[in-house]
């Protein structure tokens, strides 16, 4: 089942065009691993598939509705960047924001017993439970990326959205958290990642996307190191070489 | 005091009219002044009989209240300044509102003007922020300044004549808070409390994680315009006691005070507890000294924000040493988490 179709797509900021003419159509439990060099339109397309933007031209559909006009909040969990788009220093616990992964179903009233669960189980599934009390901006990258993996999660989300989750996360737990999101896959969530270690992509995805400005590849990592996408999208190729280790 | 005479014909107007004098009666003497006289008879302490330093109390609990309960999404968001633009708005709003009256052969309540100028203002910085693209604190200076452009103009446009009235709102006082002010601080007190217990959820998501919250469905820039205008209820508000230039402080002081806590909704908790002794005690020492109520509570509070911090720097200092001196009795190297470096 198509879970996402992106269909001829172009997003500008004022006149300086990000997104040109982007195709792309992703099935249910796929993992796609969105890569391309800095300022490629890559966060952009990731907002214009969750929603937060509204294509100047085509669409994009998802769970079979445009997304600029439907709400399906409560099947997308979206993970920002570790450090700049969340308020370390707000008083916060980690259940607290875990909690909020429920919002989208229980806005405003009494949580029922159902959201509990969701959120004592989301704790468990990415191993936090002895953490949840503590404050959110006093964890370590890895164990806060894992929380808002458990706010995802307490959400139930069909789709787990990641934006650069992992820098400034030590290697280790970066690749605990890759494991995890594996294992989340397997589990049958569709996952869209933008990363820029592109050797962790290739192992991890099942499918790559490679973006500048345009598309320049979308099919399975194997056919992807085989090509010239990469160096294509980079406008080089010693950047790949150096990244393939 | 409107009498409470009634018969058949009463018209409906005055019979709501009547029914919210009675309220206000029953509230401020019945309830809040007995229970005041009772502890002043307890105690011995006599201020707490006087009727005006009565309301006072009742204003500096609604302040501390409802300026920890706004304040606390605002400091977390950055926002911290967008309580003195609006109160600078609302400078400009009791500024119309004593010009019309002194012009035109209209009574209108300074208090309701400042309200509305306040509450469009709050929806124009928020508007210029999300859609004009401007940096948030330069649309909240050019909201203050143009604001504040608009107050002197008609101060000065009525030959001075408004600018004795003026003085009370800029700098604030005790003596301003009348039956009716209690009341109208009371009752948007109630108004702002219930706005926050209702929509706790959505304010925290957005304060935390916008991005996350759009993401979630939330309609974000609704929240936000919710945030401004409850800021400016609790500016007009508390304007009279605190004065238009240190009414933000209330919002941002016991904020900060209780930032150290673990928990949002305890850090609230603190943060209401810090701005109640700020403004109990600030009140009690601006009668006592007779100096000026919002001056004095804001140093009160100051002084415990810096309580709060020099507490929690001395306890990680302790927290330091005795990890430091149990790994040297274990003769064992300690890894730091580095928790206490945000």
């Amino acid at each position: 089942m198509v879970l996402l179709d992106v269909d001829d797509v172009t997003f500008a900021y004022g006149d300086q065009p990000v997104i040109d003419g982007v195709s792309l159509a992703v099935e249910s439990g796929a993992f796609l691993g969105l890569v391309g060099p800095n300022g490629s339109g890559k966060t952009t397309l990731l907002e214009l598939i969750i929603g937060l933007r509204r294509p100047d031209s085509g669409t994009v559909r998802l769970f079979g509705d445009p997304t600029h006009e439907s709400n399906h909040g409560e099947r997308i969990g979206f993970v920002p960047q570790t450090v700049s788009d969340t308020n370390g220093a707000m008083p916060i616990t980690v259940r607290e924001a875990v909690r909020m992964g429920r919002y989208a179903h229980t806005l405003l009233g009494r949580f029922t017993d159902d959201d509990r669960a969701a959120i004592d189980a989301a704790l468990q599934r990415v191993g936090i439970t002895d953490i949840a009390d503590r404050r959110i901006g006093r964890l370590s990258g890895g164990q806060r990326q894992r929380a808002f993996i458990a706010r995802a999660l307490a959400s139930e989300a069909d789709l787990l959205a990641l934006d650069e989750p992992t820098v400034g996360v030590d290697a280790e737990s970066r690749e605990a958290f890759y494991d995890l999101l594996h294992a989340l896959n397997e589990e049958g969530i569709t996952i869209i990642l933008i990363e820029h270690d592109i050797g962790i992509v290739t192992t991890h995805a099942s499918e790559i996307a490679c973006l500048n400005r345009e598309l320049y590849f979308h099919g399975d990592p194997e056919s992807f190191v085989e090509t010239d996408a990469l160096a294509d999208a980079y406008g080089g190729g010693q950047s790949l070489i150096h990244h393939q280790h | 005091m409107t009498p409470l005479s009634l018969s058949a014909s009463t018209p409906p107007a005055v019979l709501a009219q009547l029914s919210v004098d009675a309220a206000v009666q029953f509230v401020l003497d019945s309830v809040w002044g007995t229970a005041l006289d009772g502890i002043a008879g307890l105690t011995g302490i006599d201020m707490l009989a006087s009727p005006f330093m009565q309301r006072a109390y009742l204003a500096a609990i609604c302040i501390a209240i409802i300026g920890a309960l706004v304040g606390s999404f605002l400091v977390h968001r950055e926002m911290a300044m967008i309580g003195d633009t609006l109160a600078h708005s609302a400078f400009a709003g009791v500024a119309v509102g004593l010009f019309v009256n002194a012009t035109f052969s209209v009574v209108v309540a300074p208090f309701v003007t400042a309200l509305l100028v306040a509450a469009v203002a709050a929806l124009l910085v928020q508007s210029l922020v999300d859609y004009a693209g401007a940096y948030r604190d330069t649309s909240l200076a050019i909201v203050l300044t143009g604001s504040f452009a608009v107050g002197s103009i008609l101060v000065t446009a009525t030959d001075g004549g408004i600018a004795v009235g003026i003085n009370a709102y800029l700098f604030g006082s005790l003596a301003t808070v009348s039956r009716l002010n209690a009341a109208i601080l009371l009752g948007l007190s109630v108004v702002v409390t219930a706005a926050v217990a209702v929509a706790y959820r959505p304010l925290v998501f957005v304060t935390f994680d916008e991005i996350g919250a759009r993401a979630a469905g939330i309609h974000v820039t609704r929240y936000n315009q919710l945030l401004a205008v409850l800021t400016a209820v609790v500016v007009v508000g508390a304007m009279q006691i605190m004065g238009v230039i240190l009414v933000a402080g209330m919002l941002v002081i016991p904020v900060a005070a209780a930032t150290p806590v673990r928990g949002f909704k305890r850090a609230i908790g603190v943060a209401v507890g810090v701005g109640l002794i700020a403004t109990t005690a600030g009140v009690t020492l601006s009668y006592q000294y007779d100096i000026a109520a919002g001056g004095t509570i804001v140093l009160v509070a100051i002084a415990l924000y810096t309580v709060s911090k020099l507490s929690v720097r001395v306890r990680h200092r302790l927290a330091r040493r005795t990890q430091a001196s149990s790994a040297a009795a274990a003769s064992q190297p300690v890894t730091a988490d580095g928790g206490d470096d945000k």
